[in-house]
C-alpha cells in the first residue's frame, strides 16, 4: 500500500465528511465574519487600512483557524477513526500529511469568503489586482504554517482533558512568528498609499517557518499516535 | 544517584554567586546613563539565559525520551522546563523592574529580547496544564516529550522573528552578547552567568533526588503491603523504583 | 493443519500507570483455534485484545503474533488482523459503504469484495443512508463487514454478538464464526456459549490468569466463579480508579 494512495484515501474521507456534514468550513468564515462586526465596534472605526487592516484580518484569520484545529480530529477521537487508521497497514505520518493538506485546504477555502468579505466590510482602501496576487502569496504561505501548527496541535490536544484550552494555549504562541511576517508583509499591502512590494525578509521568514516546523511535524507526529 | 555530591555543589554554587554579586554590587563601574539599578543586569540577563538553556535542554531530554522510551529521560525534562519556567517569572520581574528604572515603563515592546522571552514563557506555561490534563501517564510522558521537542525548536525560531521586527534599534544598554561590555562589567557578569547555571544545576539534582527518592519510598511502602499513597493524578512524571 | 502458533505470548504485561491491567500472560493459541476469554468488567480483556491488535504495546514480556514480534514487527501484522470492539470504529455521519470504501482503500482492496459483504449482511438497500440513522445491530453489522473486509487470517472479536438479534447472529456467523476458519480470539460473559465456540478458554480476574485450559476439561461453572466474589485488588496499591479504561 502506498503512502500516497493512503493519504488520498484520507483526505477523500476528510472531504466527504464536511461535505456531508458541513461543520468545520461554514463555521470558520461565519466566525470570521461575526469578528469584523466586532473590531468594527471594538475599534470604533468603520474602515481600516495600513498595519491595522493586518492585523485585524490576521487576528481573526488565527482565531477563525483555532476553531477549525479545534474540530480536526474530533470525529476520529470520538468514534474510533484512529483505531480505524491504526488498524491498516500503512505509514502512521500519512495521517499527518492528510490531515494537514485538509486543514489547509478548509483554510483556503474559509478565506476565499473571509478576505473579500473583509474587503466589503472593513478595508479603507480598494483592493487591486496587484494587491490581491500579493495578498494570496502571503496567505498561502501563512496557510501552510497554521495548517502545519494546528494539525500537530490537535492531535496533541485532542487526547487531553481540556482540549479547547490547551490548543489555542499552545497554538497561538507558536504562531507568533506566522503573523508577525504575515502582518509585516500584508500592512504595506493594505495600505492607502497603495501597493507596496512584499518585504523580502517577511516572506524568506514565512518559507523558513513553513520548512522547520513542517519537518519537525513530520518527524514527531508518529509517537501522538501509538499507545 | 542523584544525591551524591550535592553538599559540594551548593557550597560552590553559593561560592561563586556570592563572589560574582559581590563584585556587581562593588566593583563594577556604575553604568553612564543608569547608575546602581543597571545593576539588576546581573541578575536578569544570565537567569534569563539559563532558563532558555534549560528549556532546550528539556526539549533535548525529550528527544532521548521519545528514542529509549526510557521513562527517566521524561523526568529529566520535566524537572528541567518546571525550573526553567520558576526561572522565567524571575526573568520577567527583574525585567519588568529594570525597564521601570531605565525606562519609566513596565514593560517595554520594542526591547525584542525582552518580548521573545514574554513569547516563549508563555508558551511553557502550557506545559503543565498539557502534562495535567492526560490521565495515562504513558501517553503523558510522550505527548509532554512532544511538546517539549516542538517547542525547543521553536526557542531560536521566534527569538529570530521577534528580533527582525524591530528595524529601529532602540538604545541597546543590555547587551547580551557581551562583546561591548567594559572589562570591569564583564569578570562579575560572566561569573554570574556560571553562578546561575551552576544554580539550576544544582535546583535540578535536589529536584531530581526528591522524585527518586520519593519513589522509592512509595515502593517501600507498597512491599510493608500498607495502602501507599495512591499516585492520583498528576502532571509529574512517575518514576518506577526498583 | 500444520500446529504454527499464530499467538504466542509470554509473561506479557501492560499498565496503566501503576495500576497492572494484564499480568504475566502466557499463552499459545495455533493458527485456525478460538480462544474464549472470560472475566468481568475490568479483568483486562478489552487491554488484551487493544495489544494483540497493536494498538497498545506490551510493557513487559513478549508477543509474536502471526509469526511476528510485537512491538517490534507491528508494522508487518497491521492489516492481517480484523478487530471488531464495543465501538464500531465508523463515521457516524458518513454511510455504511463510504464508510467501508475508506477502508478498503487504506487497505488496498478492491471495492467488489464490499457489494459482496453488504449482501452477505443483508444491508444492501440502506447502504448508502449515513449510520446515525441506523439502529445499533445494523452498525454492528457493518462493523463485522469492516472487520473481515480485508480478509483477516486473525480475528480479534470484543463480545461480537452483544447487539445482535439472533437472526442477525446468524447472518454474521459465516464471517466471524468458527466457519469463517480464522484464527479468533474473542470476549464473552456467557459461560455456555462462550465454552461451546472456544478451543481454549483463559479466565483473567483483575488482569492475572485465574484460569487457562482446553475448553473440555473446563465447566461453566468455573467460568461462573470468575465473577462470583469480587476481583482481587491489582497487584499495586490502591491506584485502581473506577473510570479508568478496563
Amino acid at each position: 500500500m502506498s503512502s500516497g494512495a493512503a493519504i488520498a484515501a484520507l483526505l477523500r474521507k476528510e472531504l466527504l465528511l464536511e461535505r456531508r456534514v458541513p461543520q468545520v468550513i461554514p463555521g470558520m468564515a461565519l466566525f470570521s465574519v461575526v469578528t469584523y462586526v466586532v473590531f468594527r465596534f471594538g475599534l470604533d472605526r468603520t474602515s481600516v487600512e495600513g498595519s491595522l487592516a493586518a492585523g485585524v484580518l490576521w487576528v481573526t484569520l488565527l482565531f477563525a483557524a483555532m476553531l477549525g484545529a479545534n474540530r480536526l480530529y474530533v470525529t476520529d477521537h470520538e468514534e474510533g477513526g484512529f483505531d480505524g487508521f491504526l488498524l491498516a497497514p500503512v505509514d502512521r505520518t500519512t495521517l499527518f500529511v492528510a490531515k494537514a493538506l485538509a486543514f489547509g485546504l478548509f483554510l483556503v477555502l474559509v478565506e476565499i469568503v473571509a478576505v473579500p468579505a473583509f474587503a466589503v466590510l472593513l478595508l479603507g482602501p480598494g483592493l487591486g489586482a496587484a494587491e490581491v496576487g500579493r495578498l494570496a502569496a502571503v496567505l498561502a504561505l501563512a496557510d501552510v504554517g497554521i495548517a502545519v501548527i494546528g494539525t500537530l496541535v490537535g492531535a496533541l490536544a485532542i487526547q487531553t482533558r481540556a482540549r479547547d484550552l490547551i490548543l489555542p494555549l499552545i497554538a497561538l504562541p507558536m504562531l507568533v512568528p506566522v503573523i508577525i511576517s504575515a502582518a509585516k508583509a500584508t500592512a504595506p499591502v493594505l495600505a492607502a498609499s497603495g501597493a507596496g512590494g512584499l518585504p523580502g525578509r517577511w516572506i524568506a521568514l514565512l518559507c523558513l517557518y513553513d520548512l522547520v516546523f513542517g519537518l519537525l511535524a513530520y518527524a514527531v507526529f508518529d509517537f501522538l499516535l501509538e499507545d | 544517584m542523584y544525591g551524591t555530591r550535592l553538599r559540594l555543589l551548593s557550597t560552590l554554587t553559593a561560592a561563586v554567586l556570592i563572589t560574582a554579586y559581590a563584585l556587581a554590587a562593588f566593583t563594577a563601574p556604575l553604568d553612564a546613563d543608569q547608575g546602581f539599578s543597571q545593576k539588576i543586569f546581573y541578575v536578569h540577563v544570565p537567569m534569563a539565559i539559563v532558563a532558555l538553556c534549560g528549556f532546550v535542554f528539556g526539549g533535548i531530554m525529550a528527544i532521548q525520551h521519545l528514542r529509549t522510551r526510557d521513562p527517566s529521560y521524561d523526568l529529566k525534562s520535566y524537572v528541567a522546563i518546571h525550573l526553567s519556567v520558576v526561572l522565567g517569572v524571575g526573568v520577567l520581574l527583574t525585567g519588568g523592574i529594570w525597564a521601570r528604572a531605565a525606562w519609566g515603563v513596565w514593560f517595554e515592546w520594542r526591547e525584542p529580547t525582552l518580548v521573545s522571552f514574554l513569547i516563549v514563557f508563555l508558551l511553557y506555561c502550557t506545559y503543565q496544564p498539557l502534562r495535567f490534563s492526560i490521565e495515562d501517564p504513558d501517553r503523558q510522558a510522550r505527548y509532554a516529550s512532544v511538546f517539549a521537542i516542538t517547542a525547543g525548536a521553536f526557542v531560536p525560531l521566534n527569538f529570530l522573528a521577534v528580533r527582525l521586527a524591530q528595524p529601529y534599534i532602540h538604545p541597546r544598554v543590555l547587551n547580551d552578547t557581551g562583546g561591548a561590555l567594559p572589562t570591569g562589567m564583564k569578570i562579575p557578569f560572566y561569573l554570574a552567568l556560571v553562578g546561575m547555571a551552576l544554580l539550576f544545576v544544582t535546583l535540578w539534582k535536589y529536584e531530581m533526588a526528591h522524585k527518586h527518592s520519593r519513589a522509592q519510598l512509595r515502593a517501600l511502602r507498597r512491599k510493608l503491603g500498607g495502602e501507599a499513597a495512591g499516585a492520583g493524578r498528576t502532571a509529574a512524571p512517575q518514576v518506577h523504583a526498583p | 493443519m500444520a500446529a504454527t502458533p499464530a499467538i504466542e505470548l509470554a509473561g506479557l504485561t501492560r499498565r496503566y500507570g501503576e495500576r497492572v491491567a494484564l499480568d504475566e500472560l502466557t499463552l499459545t493459541l495455533e493458527e485456525g483455534r478460538t480462544l474464549v476469554v472470560f472475566g468481568p468488567n475490568g479483568a483486562g480483556k478489552t487491554t488484551l485484545l487493544r495489544v494483540l491488535a497493536t494498538l497498545l504495546r506490551p510493557h513487559a514480556g513478549t508477543a509474536r503474533i502471526l509469526g511476528r514480534d510485537i512491538p517490534q514487527e507491528s508494522w508487518a501484522v497491521r492489516g492481517k488482523i480484523g478487530l471488531l470492539t464495543h465501538e464500531p470504529l465508523l463515521y457516524r455521519d458518513l454511510s455504511a459503504r463510504d464508510n467501508l470504501r475508506f477502508h478498503a482503500r487504506l487497505h488496498g482492496i478492491g471495492l467488489d469484495r464490499i457489494e459482496e459483504l453488504l449482501d452477505a449482511v443483508r444491508l444492501p438497500g440502506r447502504a448508502d443512508d449515513p449510520l446515525h440513522a441506523y439502529s445499533r445491530g445494523m452498525v454492528q453489522r457493518v462493523a463485522v463487514c469492516r472487520a473481515v473486509l480485508h480478509d483477516p487470517p486473525l480475528l480479534l472479536l470484543d463480545e461480537p454478538r452483544a447487539n445482535l438479534d439472533p437472526a442477525a447472529a446468524e447472518l454474521v456467523e459465516p464471517l466471524i464464526g468458527a466457519a469463517s476458519g480464522r484464527t479468533r480470539v474473542l470476549t464473552s460473559h456467557d459461560p455456555a456459549g462462550g465454552l461451546a465456540e472456544a478451543d481454549l478458554a483463559l479466565g483473567l480476574r483483575g488482569g492475572r490468569t485465574a484460569l487457562l485450559a482446553g475448553a473440555a476439561e473446563v465447566d461453566a461453572a468455573a467460568i461462573g466463579a470468575l465473577y462470583a466474589d469480587a476481583p482481587p485488588p491489582a497487584r499495586t496499591a490502591g491506584t485502581a480508579r473506577t473510570g479508568a479504561r478496563p
